[in-house]
């Protein structure tokens, strides 16, 4: 990297762009493979068409129709499965009683892979919008759930004996000491359960039926073997899906300003 | 007058379940202190020094015997007692500020009274201008300062220290030593300091109780004459410490085993797909 930063001295000007180097080769690489005739342009199609077809269905708004229904059902499942996570690891977290009774359970429960409840989700909740919601909020309820609780159970005792030394409540233990304790354990979990939603979302677009939708748009396409449709989406997909991790960073390093260490 | 009986401990006991039966940590302590007194608990480690301040704060409970602060028998934690430990146990997430307010969540003082206070304790222990800093940007000497701070601003009837300076370099502990007994000489409030160190139990101490180990006893009680404010370099003072120093000649104390309480890193979970 350095020796290629100094052959490059704008790189070493501006270090973020190091990161760009690799992406900017590969569309390079695709554009020659496709104007060069090495691949066939049905099977996979060249930079320009992709644009076209990408800018085509923005400026026909079916492409934010599509994202929208995606980014809806994806924060509906997210809010959902978030705050169920977070009440359960809480619980778990805060009752050695619910541990013993259902830790057992959601520890084997756990291993089950998420696509193995399909058949269930769809038995339960059909095939429309409810599975789909569904679907999402069980992708994130485990990471939230299996980080709130291990980040409350590593409370550390001798803050807690300061809680009882200065005579909180249990409320104001709660407030106080575990659920900040708890905030970087947390905020993984969340960070992961977005993560997972937003693949659980296009999951979802493929197993459950039709409707709006950035995956549908990419079933689409496979469909009427129109691989520029397919290929941007893919490319909004992993653009989204950056974009909403970033986001999630952002948060937390704003959320968790104590952890910083100046000088 | 003060009262001479201000804080008693009569015939306490404290025993811990092992493995294999029982481990008595402390056996048959009885003590009185006067009210505004400084006394210093001296020992090596296992004499049971920690336990002692630990049952007093009300976060253990005796075996057997019994006591009591004020005429009341002490049972369980309360705001009329504060501690000071050796690891200063700040609330990371809290600045200064706040975790001395934290020690006033249930005072019946209104907001900006509090306010007031814990900015006047601040004060007190020199870091006024630090209230709106994490503990993760202050020094070992300052996060103590505030924990000093926390445990007096509640205006308790008995200020506990669990070896506070313990963690410090000497040039710090020196310093705070000498800052402790100028507070503890302008608040006058009774104060228990439990240490290892025999030159500071007799730098601040009224009187000193030196402890033996297995199990932790009293061993004997020393009276530390020279008034307050004193110097470090007090002739007597260096006589009363050799004199101490004696008692801790004869005997290698050895650690015991003690509640040490493990701190668990977070894990995160990759999922099944």
């Amino acid at each position: 990297m350095t020796d290629l930063a100094k052959r490059f001295p704008f790189l070493q000007r501006r270090p973020d762009l190091r990161g760009a180097v690799v992406p900017a080769g590969l569309v390079l690489l695709w554009w020659l493979a496709t104007a060069l005739q090495w691949v066939d342009t049905k099977i996979v199609a060249s930079p320009p068409a992709v644009l076209d077809a990408f800018w085509q269905a923005a400026v026909g708004g079916e492409l934010w129709h599509n994202l929208g229904a995606s980014l809806q059902r994806n924060l509906t499942g997210f809010v959902v499965g978030g705050l169920i996570g977070l009440a359960f690891g809480t619980l778990l977290g805060l009752s050695r009683l619910a541990e013993r009774l259902v830790g057992p359970t959601f520890h084997a429960a756990k291993q089950i892979a998420l696509f193995a409840w399909i058949p269930l989700l769809s038995a339960w909740f059909g095939f429309g919008e409810p599975a789909k919601v569904a679907f999402i909020a069980l992708a994130v309820f485990y990471p939230v759930a299996l980080n709130s609780f291990e980040g409350i159970r590593a409370t550390r005792v001798e803050l807690y004996e300061v809680a009882r030394v200065l005579g909180l409540s249990r409320t104001q233990r709660l407030f106080k000491l575990v659920l900040p304790s708890a905030a970087p354990a947390i905020f993984t979990g969340l960070h992961l359960g977005l993560i997972y939603a937003w693949l659980a979302t296009i999951g979802a677009e493929y197993f459950f039926s039709a409707g709006p939708g950035i995956g549908n748009t990419m079933i689409d396409g496979r469909e009427h073997f129109e691989m520029d449709q397919v290929l941007y989406g893919l490319v909004v997909v992993g653009a989204v899906g950056l974009l909403l991790n970033r986001l999630a960073a952002w948060i937390e390093t704003r959320t968790l300003a104590w952890r910083v260490r100046p000088h | 007058m003060s009262k001479t009986d201000f804080l008693t401990l009569k015939g306490v006991d404290k025993r811990f379940a092992v493995k294999d039966g029982e481990l008595s940590v402390l056996e048959n302590i009885s003590l009185n202190i006067r009210q505004g007194e400084f006394i210093s608990i001296v020992g090596g480690s296992g004499c049971g020094k920690s336990t002692l301040l630990r049952l007093l704060v009300g976060l253990e409970e005796a075996s057997a015997g019994h006591l009591l602060l004020d005429g009341e028998p002490i049972r369980g934690t309360d705001p009329e007692r504060g501690i000071v430990f050796q690891d200063h146990r700040l609330y990371p997430w809290l600045s200064v500020e706040d975790n001395v307010l934290l020690a006033l969540a249930n005072s019946p003082l209104s907001p900006a009274e509090r306010l007031d206070t814990v900015h006047r304790h601040l004060e007190l222990v020199g870091l006024k201008n630090f209230t709106r800093a994490y503990p993760a940007q202050l020094s070992g000497g300052m996060s103590q300062r505030v924990a000093i701070a926390r445990g007096l601003v509640n205006r308790p009837k008995i200020l506990l220290l669990d070896e506070p300076f313990g963690a410090l370099d000497a040039l710090t502990r020196a310093q705070l030593q000498e800052e402790l007994a100028r507070i503890w000489l302008a608040e006058g409030i009774t104060t228990v300091l439990v240490t290892h160190d025999v030159d500071e139990a007799v730098l601040l101490g009224d009187r000193v109780v030196v402890m033996e180990p297995r199990p932790g006893r009293i061993k004997r009680i020393v009276e530390i004459d020279p008034p307050h404010p004193r110097r470090r370099e007090d002739y007597r003072l260096a006589e009363l410490r050799n004199d101490i120093l004696q008692d801790f000649s004869q005997h290698q104390a050895s650690p015991l085993l003690h509640p040490q309480h493990e701190q668990r890193a977070f894990r995160s979970y990759a999922m099944a797909w």
